[in-house]
């Protein structure tokens, strides 16, 4: 799409030049954006293959000092997991709840207006807010302790939002033909919605979810004020501190022994492994299974 | 089309059953679900006003007891006896790396946008979008191991030359450019927040109406004639709002921050030199040695961040929603 040569004349020089110097700038722009990509992959998948083997899934950090050579992060990823699935066994119904009622039920009214602008707002919230707002209520109001479960109100806070907008976008994809024909039958609404229109949006939906649970994933911040720390497993997320990747990686960075900063790397590598590997499903998901009706 | 033939089934059962049995209208189930959906978009309403008003309840003794002046102070001891806090310097340097985050990314990203939108290939466009969503996908703690171990070294030798070529700037001066600076901090923070800006600004200029894009190339403009005159002002108040949005991540970001920028008391104009601290960073660095006034102090601090990332997150979603009525 080079600037044609008309018969009426011949695109001056100047204009030329500027054209050629902004496709660069663009390009450029673009080549920039990959340096800290490639960096960033690469540092992390060359520094943590070292401790990639089967005693870093095996062990926790229970009695290793930051010097030893071994430990792993089993009691982090048992932490991760299961906060990561009571986050999401709270947040997607409500979320997807929140989704329906503004989509089906609240339409432009205020209600659906003041929620729907919330949880554009919701999306901003920093996550160590929500981590302090866990904290002000759960711990420090209710007299709780730290707790996985702490931390998985946390992330049930910064999912929320991100599965409602997914959840609101495939919705309204769906065709209002298969709503009407639903009602025209008799159907009733509540039976046209769980029936009818979340089949039709459902891989969607999962894709939303797929991608708000590796965001979860890797967040630091609201866990290091709510579920706290502890080296050793603990398998139960109502009782006491429990570990998590992320954190486990922060503990590991902060000890300037080698052998720490070779289990953080591998942390790290852990983490995005499983961050991509969400990511990747999603888009397959998506791609695999288009919406019905189109 | 599953879905349909299932809907036809149902249709003829519903007809054969029709005389024998009166069809459930569903009323009871109706009620039941339409609240369901209702109170879950109240709760998401109530958690916020929620956030707003623990945090609001928890800061009130810390800032009682507090001797120091909260606003003006640049001193952070809620742990001392008797405890002085200020978010003075919390508040510069959130703002200062949040804000040099925000003048870096923004032209890197509206440039990625261009790029995706009118210069790659039709075919692979929507693959590169992927690859710099990818960014985004990256945890922040990730990018705080990173920016400790490859890019803070990296700016310790382009902070001395920025320092030696723009020294007569006081932000840019100082005797010791270091690399654990709020500058670096802000590097970080620019490569976070390129993907959201960016995707925005995509989405703003795949909105341009087809038939400016073409008028212009029609009358003779050069590709970049053509942007700068029918893509720019359609979409500048789209990626107003999205780099506004940048601004209130980069606020909100912690652990990178906390891992990359060293804690060093007191305001520091020259941002190349090493220290600083934000709200967030501040946060995660002190929680686990903070008694029960500290965590107050800490809490305080963090309601501060909260309405400032709301008032920014609210003023983006304002431009955003006003250029939507416009078009």
């Amino acid at each position: 799409m080079t600037a044609p040569s008309s018969p009426l004349g011949t695109v001056s020089v100047g204009r030329k030049v500027k054209d050629r110097v902004a496709q660069v700038l663009v390009y450029g722009a673009f080549g920039l954006a990959l340096i800290p990509l490639v960096s960033v992959l690469w540092t992390v998948v060359s520094n943590g293959l070292a401790r990639l083997d089967p005693t870093f899934f095996g062990y926790s950090m229970n009695g290793v000092g930051g010097r030893d050579v071994g430990g792993g992060a089993y009691h982090a990823i048992i932490g991760t997991l299961q906060q990561v699935a009571i986050a999401s066994v709270i947040a997607v119904p409500i979320a997807v709840l929140t989704a329906i009622y503004l989509v089906e039920y609240g339409g432009d009214g205020r209600l659906a207006r003041a929620i729907g602008f919330f949880v554009d707002v919701m999306t901003g919230i920093p996550s160590i807010v929500a981590g302090l707002f866990v904290l002000a209520l759960w711990l420090l109001t209710f007299g709780f302790a730290f707790s996985g479960f702490a931390g998985a109100l946390a992330l049930t806070i910064l999912m929320i939002p991100t599965v409602v907008r997914a959840t609101e976008e495939m919705l309204k994809l769906v065709p209002n033909d298969l709503r009407e024909a639903s009602y025209a039958l008799g159907v009733p609404r509540w039976r046209t919605i769980c029936f009818v229109i979340l089949p039709t949006a459902f891989t969607g939906i999962l894709t939303g979810i797929m991608l708000a649970v590796a965001r979860i994933m890797g967040e630091t911040a609201p866990l290091l004020l709510t579920i706290f720390f502890t080296k050793a497993i603990n398998t139960n997320p109502f009782d006491g501190p429990q570990g998590s990747l992320p954190t486990f990686i922060w503990d590991q960075a902060s000890d300037p022994n080698q052998n720490s900063i070779d289990r953080a790397w591998t942390g790290a590598l852990v983490l995005i492994g499983i961050i991509m590997l969400l990511n990747l499903a999603a888009r397959l998901v998506a791609r695999r299974f288009k919406p019905a009706g189109h | 089309m599953t879905t349909e033939t299932g809907l036809a089934s149902q249709a003829e059962t519903a007809r054969h059953r029709a005389p024998t049995r009166a069809m459930s209208t569903g009323r009871a189930g109706d009620r039941i679900f339409a609240g369901a959906a209702r109170g879950s978009g109240i709760t998401v309403l109530a958690i916020i006003a929620a956030i707003g008003v623990f945090l609001v309840w928890k800061a009130i003794p810390a800032l009682q007891a507090n001797e120091a002046g909260f606003l003006t102070s640049q001193e952070w001891n809620p742990n001392a006896n008797p405890p002085k806090f200020g978010i003075a310097q919390l508040a510069f340097g959130t703002v200062m790396s949040s804000l040099l985050a925000m003048l870096m990314a923004t032209p890197v990203a509206v440039g990625i946008a261009l790029f995706i939108a009118f210069y790659s290939p039709r075919r692979v466009a929507s693959g590169l979008g992927y690859v710099v969503d990818l960014l985004a996908a990256v945890p922040s703690i990730v990018y705080g191991l990173w920016g400790l171990a490859v890019l803070a070294p990296h700016m310790e030798g382009i902070s001395a030359g920025l320092n030696s070529a723009l020294g007569w700037i006081p932000l840019f001066g100082g005797d010791s450019p270091g690399k654990n600076s709020i500058f670096t901090a802000s590097v970080v923070l620019a490569i976070m927040i390129l993907p959201i800006i960016s995707s925005i600004s995509r989405e703003v200029f795949l909105q341009v109406p087809r038939a400016h894009v073409e008028a212009s190339l029609a009358l003779g403009a050069t590709r970049w004639e053509m942007i700068r005159m029918s893509v720019l002002p359609y979409g500048r108040s789209g990626v107003i709002g999205a780099s506004m949005l940048g601004l209130g991540r980069a606020m909100g970001e912690t652990i990178a921050v906390a891992m990359v920028l060293t804690y060093v008391p007191g305001i520091n104009l020259h941002l190349l030199e090493d220290g600083g601290a934000t709200f967030a960073a501040n946060i995660a660095n002190s929680f686990a040695e903070a008694t029960e006034n500290g965590r107050g102090a800490l809490i305080a601090s963090g309601l501060v961040l909260f309405v400032i990332t709301l008032l920014v997150n609210m003023a983006a979603r304002a431009v955003v929603a006003r250029r939507k009525e416009f078009t």
